[in-house]
């Protein structure tokens, strides 16, 4: 019962407060709203790229053929193989007759020329497609089962993968610095504007801790404060975010520049995101005010 | 000789039920405040209280008198953990002051009251808020609040008053809400630091008439600073005398000796 008086009468301090400071509480919202725009830009960027790469990870194949005259029991050796593979996820196997016979059904020329071929003279290789686990390793992957017997060659788009995925990580890491650099920035204004509402109420701090108010009890007004801003400071930036995302999904069509950059579907994307933005906005004017109203409470 | 009421008793506890002799050790405690070598020292080297050795009953009224940098503000301070001792003990209500950790002085708060020589009210407050703000902040009922209120108002005689705000108060009236501040959740101590440096002989006499029925009527142990040697000869209580933080003089009925200070 304590606890929700306590907490009712913090909740109306910090409304008051934020009205009776309103061009203080402006300022500290307008610098949360313009952060917060950027955090929101960030966080769909990054999840956009994150995304894209997952997506072309999942089709990144490493295609290994055997020698010509790799026998049926070199084969089993091979599958015996891969299964112990760490970073091998699963693979396909598919016999040079297998391989034949595809080609045939894919092209009338091939359908004649092949079909005379028996096994012994099929000069076609047996085939593993092999997909990983980890994308970053592919290249050691690669290089391992090369080395082994029987092994003719073994291609994944060398260079190519890797300087994708090389770019990727790095846009990502990027985008994860801005993030956390201005939220940092962010929590130091607060604590400045929450700092001067807090200096004009220095005095019933004061007052508070000399009747015996704890620390906690002097400090939950504040932090609400911090909270209702950080509330505030997000609204704009979430209803940008909003019809943002779908006007540049239905402007792209859902795919940036070429069909293989595919774009998140709005729907429950622009939600999570939103969500996201509102959170950051609440914690940083928590921590925020949290940090302004410590200095008040030493001896 | 200065440690007063304080002694051991042993008492002997018959336990029948299981046939054996206890014996118990109790410690009675009559002293609201006791001060044990305690000695201030501030950052800047100075010196404010050097092994300074008190006891307090409850339900007293004590002067602490002194003239400038006696120590006698250092003391009170100390009192309220709003400084803290840099040797030595002290024990308040049965708290360990010194040792009291900066989020729980809340709990020594409470247990007493404090006043000032500038009264500390809230200026857009009325008088009623002023004194229910003591309440409300640590959480207490709106009928207890109520309650206690308007009989601390009572107490200080402005009942009249309630609804008036701070500025339009004489400096006397305005003291007197803020003893009603301080008593207001029925406080075992009442620190009163120079309550009439702000004020004439005769609004002096009107708080100082205040503070004795408090200390009557309520129980309430009063320790109060000043430097008003008529006020101090006229009470005719306990004092306690300061000089560069040195405790020259403790008597029953005291009052103020010039060739001390």
């Amino acid at each position: 019962m304590k606890i929700f008086r306590m907490l009712g009468r913090s909740i109306r301090d910090a409304f008051k407060s934020v009205i009776r400071n309103f061009s203080l509480s402006l300022a500290s919202i307008s610098c949360i709203t313009i952060t917060l725009i950027i955090v929101a830009i960030a966080i769909m960027a990054s999840f956009n790229v994150q995304n894209f790469t997952k997506e072309i990870e999942k089709d990144l194949t490493i295609v290994v053929f055997m020698d010509n005259d790799a026998t049926e029991e070199d084969i089993n050796q091979m599958k015996q193989l891969l299964d112990t593979k760490k970073n091998i996820a699963k693979y396909t196997f598919e016999s040079k007759n297998a391989v034949r016979k595809d080609m045939m059904e894919e092209n009338d020329v091939f359908n004649s020329v092949m079909k005379d071929w028996e096994n012994d003279e099929n000069p076609l290789r047996d085939t593993f497609k092999i997909k990983v686990n980890n994308v970053d390793n592919m290249g050691k992957t690669a290089d391992a089962l090369k080395k082994m017997e029987k092994v003719d060659t073994v291609q994944y788009g060398e260079g190519m993968v890797e300087r994708l995925v090389n770019a990727f990580s790095s846009i990502e890491k990027v985008a994860y610095g801005v993030v956390i650099a201005l939220v940092i920035v962010t929590i130091f204004l607060i604590i400045n504007t929450i700092k001067l509402t807090i200096f004009s109420r220095k005095r019933e701090i004061g007052i508070m801790r000399l009747v015996g108010a704890s620390n906690f009890a002097i400090k939950v007004p504040f932090i609400i404060e911090g909270m209702i801003l950080g509330f505030f400071g997000a609204i704009i930036p979430v209803v940008l975010i909003t019809y943002g995302y779908l006007a540049f999904y239905n402007h792209f069509e859902g795919h940036l520049f070429t069909q293989l950059i595919e774009l998140i579907q709005p729907e429950p994307f622009i939600y999570q995101a939103s969500l996201i933005v509102i959170i950051i906005g609440i914690i940083v004017g928590m921590i925020g005010s949290a940090g302004a109203v410590r200095k008040y409470l030493k001896v | 000789m200065l440690i007063r009421g304080d002694f051991i008793k042993l008492l002997f506890c018959y336990v029948e039920k299981y046939g054996i002799i206890k014996y118990t050790k109790v410690e009675v405690i009559m002293d609201l405040i006791r001060l044990k070598n305690v000695e201030k020292k501030y950052k800047n080297g100075v010196t404010a209280i050097y092994d300074l050795n008190l006891a307090i009953e409850k339900g007293s009224f004590t002067f602490v008198i002194g003239g400038s940098g006696s120590g006698k503000s250092t003391l009170i301070k100390m009192l309220y953990r709003e400084e803290k001792p840099t040797k030595g003990q002290i024990i308040v209500g049965g708290l360990d002051v010194a040792k009291l950790r900066n989020s729980k002085v809340y709990k020594l708060r409470r247990k007493l009251g404090i006043v000032f020589q500038d009264y500390r009210l809230l200026p857009k407050l009325t008088v009623y808020e002023n004194v229910a703000f003591a309440m409300e902040v640590i959480g207490a009922t709106k009928e207890a609040t109520r309650k206690n209120v308007l009989r601390a108002l009572e107490e200080v005689g402005l009942k009249n008053k309630v609804h008036n705000y701070p500025d339009q108060l004489s400096g006397g009236e305005q003291q007197r809400v803020a003893i009603a501040r301080a008593i207001v959740n029925n406080p075992k101590l009442l620190l009163c630091d120079e309550p009439t440096g702000n004020l004439d002989p005769e609004r002096s006499m009107e708080i100082m008439k205040v503070l004795e029925d408090i200390n009557k009527t309520r129980g309430t142990t009063i320790i109060m600073a000043t430097h008003d040697k008529e006020i101090v000869n006229r009470m005719k209580k306990q004092v306690v005398t300061l000089k560069d933080g040195h405790l020259v003089n403790f008597k029953k009925k005291g009052t103020y000796v010039d060739e001390n200070i």
